[in-house]
Order: structure tokens, then sequence, then C-alpha cells
């Protein structure tokens, strides 16, 4: 009976010393932390993706709050999240879109039934190496596709992505809107840099980065841009521009009207609302009731 | 002198806590992603498998064995080395806070390395004095910063290759670390005395 009392009062008193230690050393290690910091963690989504370039949303938060970095950094909180931290740190935030991943290749393969190419980027080898893109493009004639600039499809955009959104579909990558948070992990990964980011939902994309002359680029893909130049001139808002034999748009003149899908001979400018609107007229004065068609 | 180096060098290859052992498994899958990561890791174990054989040895000589309650060791020793672990998180945090931040999680985490109750607990069973106890502990901390930082170098290395996809990820991490143990065996014989 007198061994159990002892042992009790030796560990509880052992336990007690501690805590009394222990309690002592939080007040003499005691660090200040700003309350606003616990307020800012709680807007961010806690995803830690890294797209703002912070380790993760503590230390976004953290900058913040020092005042290194903006508000709206973050892609994956979207406005809400910049809005709410911009009323902890008492100061006006402008409106922040959500963004996501979009991949520049339409090179999709598809074959006929004897192993012909239909569309698509041509393969010249067989690559047997790493199977990851950056490693593809170090071998002799930078990778197994005729294009130069084209998707490899190995998918380390896929390995990058936390979120599984990014997949390879018929030899080339695809971004499911809904699951992509916008951190553009893919795209630091990307090699050939075909990774930007848009607007989620935008009709119009020109979903190519192919730079080589158009005789070029025919010869590599069915579905390169040729930088022809129809859309430029087709486009009412003169968002489209064409430069190294590519044409790009200008989000912040485009108005999603979908009169350049229409025109583009090689069919790879993106329109999800093009089959449903055949008239070029139509399209446009939907979108812009008082102008008229160029 | 000759046993103090006997120990030493027992438990950096000969008795490794990890490899041979098979004691703080958890961060040793759990934090070998990166080398530097496991490098702090490491240090971090080290510093405080000392100081808990230190505090320990004290708490084992001057309390528990005079009033004969060696059966309380291991509950009394898990309670001193929280305890430790409490406050070098709390020092840390306030004088270091680079290294606070660099360590992470994984600094409570180290409550939980069962290499740190084994190294107090070996040390308490062998009869080890004051002195050897501290060195036991520390010689066993650099002992699992080697085997960390050695497989968190193979595995970074190992990440890059294409094992057959069943084998991806964790599998192939434990046969490393099956096929690393093995290597170590190879020093089971090693004693220079």
């Amino acid at each position: 009976m007198f061994e159990i009392v002892i042992a009790i009062a030796i560990l509880g008193g052992l336990g007690l010393i501690f805590g009394l230690v222990l309690s002592a050393a939080s007040k003499v290690f005691y660090v200040e932390t700003d309350p606003r910091l616990d307020q800012l963690n709680e807007c961010l989504p806690g995803a830690n993706c890294g797209g703002c370039g912070y380790a993760g949303c503590g230390g976004y938060a953290e900058a913040v709050l020092k005042g290194e970095a903006e508000i709206g950094k973050c892609n994956s909180g979207g406005n809400e999240c910049a809005q709410a931290m911009a009323a902890i740190m008492g100061i006006k935030a402008e409106a922040v879109t959500r963004k996501v991943a979009l991949v520049r290749c339409s090179g999709e393969k598809t074959y006929d039934k004897d192993g012909n190419l239909l569309t698509g980027a041509r393969v010249k080898a067989n690559y047997e190496g790493f199977m990851d893109c950056l490693s593809a493009t170090k071998v002799g004639g930078r990778g197994p596709l005729s294009c130069k600039y084209g998707c490899l499809g190995f998918g380390s955009c896929t390995k990058a992505c936390k979120y599984g959104a990014i997949k390879v579909v018929n030899g080339i990558a695809k971004v499911d809107e809904d699951l992509c948070v916008g951190c553009m992990a893919c795209a630091q990964v990307c090699p050939r840099g075909l990774i930007v980011a848009v607007e989620p939902g935008r009709n119009v994309v020109i979903a190519c980065n192919s730079m080589a002359k158009g005789a070029v680029t025919t010869r590599g893909c069915t579905v390169g841009c040729i930088g022809c130049g129809l859309c430029k001139r087709i486009c009412p808002n003169g968002a489209i521009t064409v430069t190294n034999n590519l044409a790009v748009i200008d989000y912040s003149k485009c108005d999603n009207c979908g009169l350049c899908a229409t025109v583009c001979p090689k069919k790879l400018i993106k329109d999800s609302n093009v089959e449903n609107l055949p008239d070029p007229a139509v399209i446009h004065s939907r979108n812009n009731p008082d102008a008229k068609v160029k | 002198m000759e046993a103090i180096l006997g120990i030493i060098i027992a438990a950096l290859l000969s008795q490794n806590f990890i490899l041979v052992k098979f004691y703080g498994i958890c961060p040793f899958m759990g934090v070998s992603k990166k080398i530097d990561t496991a490098l702090g890791m490491g240090m971090a174990v080290t510093f405080v498998m000392a100081l808990a054989s230190a505090a320990c040895w004290v708490v084992n000589e001057f309390l528990l064995v005079p009033l004969n309650l060696g059966y309380m060791q291991t509950v009394a020793f898990i309670l001193v080395i929280a305890s430790i672990v409490q406050v070098v998180e709390m020092f840390l945090k306030k004088a270091v806070p680079a290294l606070y931040k660099a360590l992470g999680v994984f600094l409570p985490l180290i409550t939980t390395n069962c290499a740190v109750l084994g190294v107090v607990l070996v040390n308490v069973q062998e009869g080890y004095n004051f002195l050897i106890s501290v060195i036991n502990g520390a010689a066993g901390g650099l002992g699992f910063t080697l085997a960390i930082v050695l497989f968190a170098s193979i595995r970074a290395r190992v990440d890059k290759a294409n094992p057959p996809e069943c084998f991806q990820g964790f599998p192939i991490a434990l046969i490393t670390a099956g096929l690393l143990a093995l290597a170590f065996m190879g020093f089971s014989g090693l004693s220079i005395f």
C-alpha cells in the first residue's frame, strides 16, 4: 500500500514540477503574435498549394501582415478571400477573378483503324527514357514530336498537380477547370511553357504554341497555328495579334464573341458555343448590339 | 576513453537506432522526402536525445532508484521527454525563430519518436554513468541523422527513377529502407576492442 502511495506521489510530483517549469517557460519564452495573423490564416483556403509564391498559406498570411505581399495573390481563394483579407488589414482590394490553367496545345492525337494519324501532332520517333517531359526535350531532335512547341504528354504537369486537375488524354494534357485551383504548379514544370492562367469558363481560347513558320507547323501537326491572321482580321475588338507566326488573344479586349473560332482554318480556336451559333453576324450582334461586323 | 569510442561507434553504425534496432521508423519514413528537412529533423532529434539522456539519468539515479521505483521508468521517462521537447520548442520559438520555422511540425513530433525513449532505456539497462549516457544519447542521435540523411538522398534518386506503378511511392521506399538496413547489418561485426 505504502509503495503505491510513494509511486503516485513521486510521479505526481514530477508531473507537477514539469508542469510548473513549462508554465514558467511559456511566460519567459512568450512570443507575441499579431491576432490578425490567425484571422488571415482563417481566410485562406489552407490548401498550401504555393501558387502565391510563398511556402504555404501561413507564409503568405505572414507576408501580407508584414506588408511584403499584396492581397489577392491567392488564386484558389479568389475574390471572396481577397476581400476578407483586405477587411482584416483595413485596406481596399481590387476585385480578383479566379484563374485556372490552360494548356496551349490542341495536338490531341487520333488515329484511324490502320494506325494512320487523323488529327494531332506527328510523332517522329519513339522515346524510351525517363517518362518526364523535361528529360524528353533534352534528347536529340528536341523530343519525339515533330512539333517543337507542342505538349509532349509525358505528364510532368500531372505529377506536379496536387489536386488531380490535369490529366494526359490522347497524348496531350487537359485541365479539369472544376478541380483546378490555379496554383500554376504545372506551368512551372512544363519545359515548353505551354500552360498559362486564364479565367475559367472562357469560351474562346487559342490552344497552340507553335512559333514555327506555317509550312513547318503544318508538317508537324494537323491542328497547329500557321499565323494566317484570319482571326485577327475578323476580331471586332482588335483583341488578337499575330506575332512569331502565332495568334494570341488579349483577354482584356476579348468579349467572348467567338467570331475567330468560326474562321480558323485549322479549327484550333476553341469556342464552346460555336456549334450552336453558325452565323458570325448573329454571334457578334449577340454580344455587341450596336456594333457592325468589320 | 576506449569505452567511449566503442560506444560512439556502436551508436553510429553497428547498433544504429534506426537501421539495426528499428527504433524511430515513423520519422524515418515520414520526414525523409527531402534531404534538408531530414537533416533538420536529425539535428533536432540529436539535441533532444542528448538532453533527455542527461535529464532521465538524473531522474532515475536520484528519484527512481533510491525509492525502488524502477518499474515506473517508462512512464517517468516519457514525462521527462515530453516536457523537454516542449521547453525546447518554446526556447527555439523565442531564441531562434528561423530554426523553429524550418523544423515546423517535426519538433513536437520528436516526443513520439521511440528512438529517444529507446536510448534512455538502453542507458539505464546498461548502467551507464552520466557522461557515458549523454555521449550515448548524442551519438545515437547522430546515427539517426546519418541513417535518415542517407535514406533521404536515396529516395531523392528513386523518385526520379521509373519503378513499376504498383511500387511507386511508399512500397519502393520500404524496400529501399530494407536494403539500407541490410547494408548496415554489415557493420554488426564491427568492434574495435
